[in-house]
Parts: C-alpha cells; structure tokens; sequence
C-alpha cells in the first residue's frame, strides 16, 4: 500500500507540468490560434523564472517571472501570427526551435561562465514537498491530497479559474466565440486582436509557470550543460488538450492521469506488487510503450472524434486559421 | 461596448501579386535583419560577431571535408523539406516529417538487415531506400486515410505518430534482431555494406549519391507541381476544395494520392541518412537531428518552391555545419546555431507579411477618435481593419 500511495505521489508530481501547458494551450488554443511552441515557451518560461529565483531569492518572484516570460513568448507569436498573419504552425515549430536554443544558450553561457545558479537551501526547501500542515497528517487521505509542493496546488488553482474565465465568463464567452468564428464575433463587435493577443499571452504565461516546475522540481535546479528541462513534455501538454477535449477542468484528471502513464515506466514495480498475479504482465510490457502511451491514446481519442463526428469534442472549428477581415 | 474606434496607424492590404523578386528582396533583407539582431546578442555574449560570421560561412568550404560534411548534411534536409512541401501545397498540413523519417529509416533497416549481402550493391541500395520511403508512406498515409475518411484533424494526428514512431524505434533497442550483441549501452546494428550508398569521387570533393537523388527530386517536383495534371490537381484542391469538388475532381483520391508521395519522399529522406555515411551506417533514436521540424520551416518560408528549397535548405546546411565548425574552432556554445536559426525564422516569418500584404499607413487628416468614414457601423473594429 505504501508503495502504491507513492506511485499515486509521483504521479501527481509528473503530471503538474502537463496540467500548466496544457491549461495555458486550452486558453491559447480557445480564442482559435494552434501554438505548437509549448516546448518553447516552457523552456524560456523555466530559464526565465529559475535566474529570477535564485537571483532574487523568491519562490513567487520567480513564478512571476516565469509567467512573463512566457507571456512574452506568447506575444512573440501573437505579433507574429495575428498582426503579420503568419503561418500559425510554423510560428509554433520556429517557437519550439528559439525557445530551446535560448535556453540551452544562456544555461551554457552560464555553465561555461560564473557557472549555472543553484537554489539556496530556503528556496529548495519552499519547493519542497511539504505539503498543506495539519490536513496532511490525515492517513492515506493526507498523503494522497495534501502532501505536496506549492506548484500542484496553484496548477490545480489555476486550471479550475481558467475554467471559470472560459465557460462561465461573458468574456470567456467571446473569447470561444473567436475560437468558433472570428468573422461572426467580429461582426457583433468582439474585438477579435485584442482577445486573440490576451488570450495567448495568458495562455503562454501560464506555460511558463509549468517550464519552472519543471526546472525546480522534477530537475531539482540541476542543469547539465547538455539536456534542457522540459525534455518533451511541451508536446505531450499539446496532446493533453486533446485529451481534456480543451476543458481546463478535464485537464486536471488528464494529466494526472498521464502522470500515472509517465511514471508508470519507472515505478510500475510497486503497482504490480499489490498484486502481483493478476498485474505482473504489466512488468512484461517494454518500458517504451508506456512512454509511447499518451500520444498512441491521444491519436485513438482524435480518431474516435472524428469518425463520431461529434461537435462536443470541444476542437474550436477556427483553430489554427488566421482571421483576415477583408476574407471575410 | 463602448470602444474606440480609431483609425490604425498602419494597415495591412493583400497584395493582387507575388512576384519573385520581391519575394527575394525581403526575404534578403528579412536574413540581414536577423544576423544584425544576431550579431547584437553576439556581442552581447563576448563573441566578435564578423569573425563568427566568417567562420560560419568561410569554414564550410575552407576545405574538401568540410564541404562534404556541408552536402551531407543539406541533402536529408532537402529532400524531407521537398516531401513536406507536396503535402503543404495541397493545404495538408502533415507535420509528421519526424515520425515518417523515423519509419522510413526503419523499413530501410529491416529492409538491409534481412538482405544482408546476398544481392548486387547496386540493386540492395534501390530496394532498400525504396522499401525505406514506402515505409514513410505507410506510416502517412494511415494519417491520411483517416483524414480523407473522418476528416480527422491531420495536424495533431501527425503530430501524435511523431511521437508514437520515436517510442517504437527507442524500443527496438531491446530486440535482438537489431540490436548490436554484447553489453553495454544499447547501440543498433550497422547496416551490411551492400546498401551503403557509394561515393562519387570528382578531383579532390566526393559526394554520395544521395546528392544526385536530391537533385533530381528537385527538378522532377518542380516539373510535377508545374506541368502535370496531379500537379493541377494539388493546386486546385490546396486553394478550394469545393472549386475542385465542383469540377468533378475526386478530391479524397487526389489527397490521399499525395499525402503517400509527401510521405514517401520524407521517408525516402529517412531511408538515404540512414544508408550514408553522416548516421554512420547505423540507426539510432536521435537518427531525425530535428530535420523534420526545420524541413517544415524551410518548405513554408520557401513558399513550397523547390528550388527555393533548395536554396534554403542550403542556408540552413551552411548555418548549422558553420556554427558547427565555430564551436570547434572558438569554443562559441553549441546553442548559438539553435538561436541564431530562431533569429532568422522568426525574421523571415515577420518579413513574409511584406510579400503578401503592402502596408497602408494612416493619413494624417483622418480618424484619431470617433468613426473614421471607412469603418463607420463597424464598432469595435480591429486593428487590421481594412477596405472593401
């Protein structure tokens, strides 16, 4: 059992970062632009954040400074795809090259140079898995809900606000009617580059926050010169949404779900040990595969929808189609 | 909804034509721009930009070797940009450039691990590369299918089998059949020497013959795009498939038709680095180097033209081999190549507006506050608000 109720912890711990990408996707992807650059983003968002941190010494600073940061990335690829009309997937891919080329470039900078900054102990200690006080002594309840850093219980804030802004706001409303139809929106006066601007912009910063997660706690502040921290998970964030059918609220369970699919690969053993006849084939099954498994999901889930036809799918009709007024 | 309805500063108007030297005329000033911001971060960063710049172009053909290792490493590129630009220009937007080579080189491996050496060089060299590319195809045209079929979103289903391809070849590792015998990290087998691709040797260069095959895809897609029906087809179906519906074209058999060749070819790509001398013979999981994603870039900046492709996979070739050599020679991080091609994209990519769109700058005399006469009853009008 207490294996098993650690195999539920990691999983929360590796699925935090696909629920900030994914949130901030939903959001990005809502108002009905497609930005493939969450790698990116994440990875200027984790850079950003981490110097901030360990420069000024604040756990919220460097949340801070992470959501601007990607933020910024964010209207980067505003600028580019709704003033300048760009191609939405190739701003995305050119997103996902700068963004970890920027990282990779100021983290070797640093590495070859003063050397690469590492969190002092009180910082470590604020990201440290400490928990909510008091509720967390509660047995298995406790550990399985309120034993963790900070990062996982704003993710959780954050997606269920984001839910709120989304479908229970009239300018959540706006914001997916530019999703589904600019040229309809813009015709009862929504105006359709400001939503398009803020709303990726917040989507972006909101990946950010996932990047430094990723950096301060699933990498511990540790850079080896070599890897950078957000190692995919900004393409499985992309997958996610799919996955949530683009709802922030089903973005919480999906990725604690696929949590529980990338950590399955390193810490099956203690789930086939609660019972080991009936799950052992599950140690048989090539590690590979689990890793292989939310996007093999993803595309059977996209397929499905698509063969149901069915409109609840929650795919904005505009995603990834420049609004040109004078198309319309 | 009380907003201010203002005139923009500048506007944005669609241009009635595209015409190739403006095309080359901001593209040109879109890279300058880009090694200006580049140099500035450059300096920024200790480096004596001019002395990098030089070397980044000097040092690729400072000598023999250095030239071939440039053509090495522009061909994959090429040829995956041109299979991506076949898709492109029919409007699918087949982002699975990394999972097709990924097969393509894994069709071609099991191709040339079970004919070994029993046939000629020459014929285990075709086969093997054909088997290669109808590998990418498969593996594309899946996607395909359930597009024509569903009108399944190609875009993230491509997106997803990158991703499903990576795993599977990172498991195949653990097989016997092609893993390389003894302990020790997991490394795959190299290919048997018959389907090596040969070199040509000409004075002092050398090259493979992948470069050939390259050169002739780029001619032949052109001629394809340009002087065949299938390339009409493409045309008429990518700019409005109800026009080509409403002309009795069989819309789903043409996309599928070219979805297959798009994939075919990336697979090809694939196939080839795997069969050359720059993987060593020999697959691994990071066997892409990222080419499928950069292709995408170069096919769309290079507005899906082959010989613009051409031109840009050879920038990019120059770029990275440059930066490369750079890095070796200066000690310049390895990230700089990264950064600085993010520079230049996303500089091209700005630029590109200029080709497609004219601006149209604000008159002085009109509209600062209030409706201005060209946007009267449209209240809450954006800031590319146009004409009529």
């Amino acid at each position: 059992m207490e294996a098993f109720i650690q195999f539920i912890v990691q999983s929360v711990r590796y699925g935090t970062p696909l629920l900030f990408g994914t949130t901030g996707e939903i959001i990005t992807q809502k108002s009905g632009s497609l930005n493939l650059g969450v790698e990116g983003v994440m990875a200027v968002g984790a850079i950003g954040g981490f110097l901030f941190a360990t420069w000024t010494n604040s756990l919220i600073l460097g949340i801070l400074a992470a959501f601007v940061c990607g933020a910024l990335c964010g209207l980067l690829f505003a600028f580019l795809t709704v003033t300048l009309q760009a191609n939405q997937n190739v701003t995305g891919l050119a997103m996902t090259i700068f963004g970890v080329g920027l990282f990779q470039f100021i983290g070797q900078n640093l590495t070859s140079g003063s050397g690469f900054p590492a969190m002092s102990a009180e910082l470590a200690a604020k990201v440290g898995e400490n928990g909510i006080p008091l509720l967390r002594d509660i047995p298995v309840v406790g550990d399985l809900l309120f034993s963790y850093n900070p990062f996982v219980y704003l993710g959780v804030v954050i997606a269920v606000l984001c839910w709120v802004y989304l479908f229970r706001t009239r300018t959540g409303l706006k914001v997916r009617a530019v999703g589904e139809n600019p040229a309809a929106a813009d015709g009862v006066g929504v105006n359709i580059t400001r939503i398009k601007y803020l709303n990726i912009m917040l989507g972006c910063g909101i990946c950010g926050i996932g990047g430094l997660y990723l950096g301060m706690v699933l990498r511990s502040g540790r850079y080896d010169g070599y890897g950078d921290w957000i190692a995919g998970y900004g393409w499985i964030a992309i997958a996610l949404v799919i996955f949530a059918a683009w709802s922030p609220a089903k973005a919480i369970g999906g990725s604690f779900l696929f949590g529980l699919l990338l950590s399955l690969q390193a810490y099956r053993g203690a789930v086939v040990s609660i019972w080991p006849a009936g799950l052992s084939w599950m140690n048989a099954i090539p590690g590979e595969f689990y890793q292989m498994l939310p996007f093999l999901l993803t595309a059977v889930i996209l397929v499905i929808t698509s063969i149901r036809k069915k409109k609840d799918g929650g795919s904005p009709t505009a995603l990834g189609l420049n609004y040109y007024r004078e198309d319309r | 909804m009380k907003e201010k309805v203002k005139q923009p500063f500048v506007r944005f108007v669609r241009r009635e034509n595209v015409t190739v030297r403006r095309t080359a005329a901001v593209l040109t000033a879109a890279i300058l721009f880009a090694l200006v911001l580049g140099a500035v971060l450059l300096a920024f960063n200790g480096t004596d930009p001019f002395s990098f710049y030089w070397t980044v172009i000097s040092g690729n053909f400072a000598n023999a070797i250095a030239f071939r290792n440039l053509i090495r490493a522009i061909v994959p590129l090429l040829i995956t940009s041109l299979g991506i630009a076949v898709a492109f220009k029919l409007k699918f937007w087949n982002i699975g450039a990394e999972g097709q080579f990924m097969m393509g080189a894994f069709f071609a491996m099991t191709a040339s691990l079970l004919l070994g050496n029993a046939l000629p060089s020459f014929l285990t060299v075709v086969l093997v590369a054909l088997i290669g590319g109808l590998g990418g195809a498969l593996f594309g045209g899946i996607v395909g299918f359930f597009k024509v079929k569903f009108g399944t979103n190609e875009t993230l289903l491509t997106l997803m089998f990158n991703y499903i391809a990576q795993y599977f070849v990172a498991y195949l590792l653990n097989v016997d059949f092609y893993r390389r015998p003894g302990g020790g990290i997991p490394v795959f087998k190299s290919l048997p020497t018959s389907a090596w691709l040969s070199e040509i040797r000409i004075g002092n260069f050398s090259f493979d013959t992948a470069l050939i095959v390259a050169l002739i895809l780029v001619t032949g897609i052109f001629l394809y795009f340009k002087y065949t029906k299938h390339g009409y087809e493409i045309a008429v179906v990518g700019d409005s498939p109800n026009t080509a519906l409403y002309a009795g074209m069989n819309v789903k058999k043409i996309t599928l038709r070219t979805v297959l060749l798009s994939a075919f070819l990336v697979g090809l790509a694939g196939a080839l680095q795997l069969q050359g001398p720059a993987s060593g013979h020999t697959m691994s999981t990071g066997i892409t180097g990222g080419m499928g994603w950069t292709g995408i870039i170069i096919a769309w900046l290079c507005r899906l033209n082959p010989f613009g492709i051409l031109l840009g996979s050879s920038l990019m070739g120059i770029l990275e081999r440059g930066c490369e050599i750079a890095r070796l020679n200066s000690g310049v991080s390895a990230a700089s190549a990264d950064i600085l091609q993010g520079i230049i994209l996303f500089s091209v990519l700005a630029f590109d507006l200029f080709i497609r769109f004219k601006p149209v700058f604000r008159k002085k005399t009109e509209g600062l506050k209030g409706g201005s006469d060209e946007t009267a009853g449209q209240p809450g009008s954006d800031a590319t608000a146009g004409e009529g």
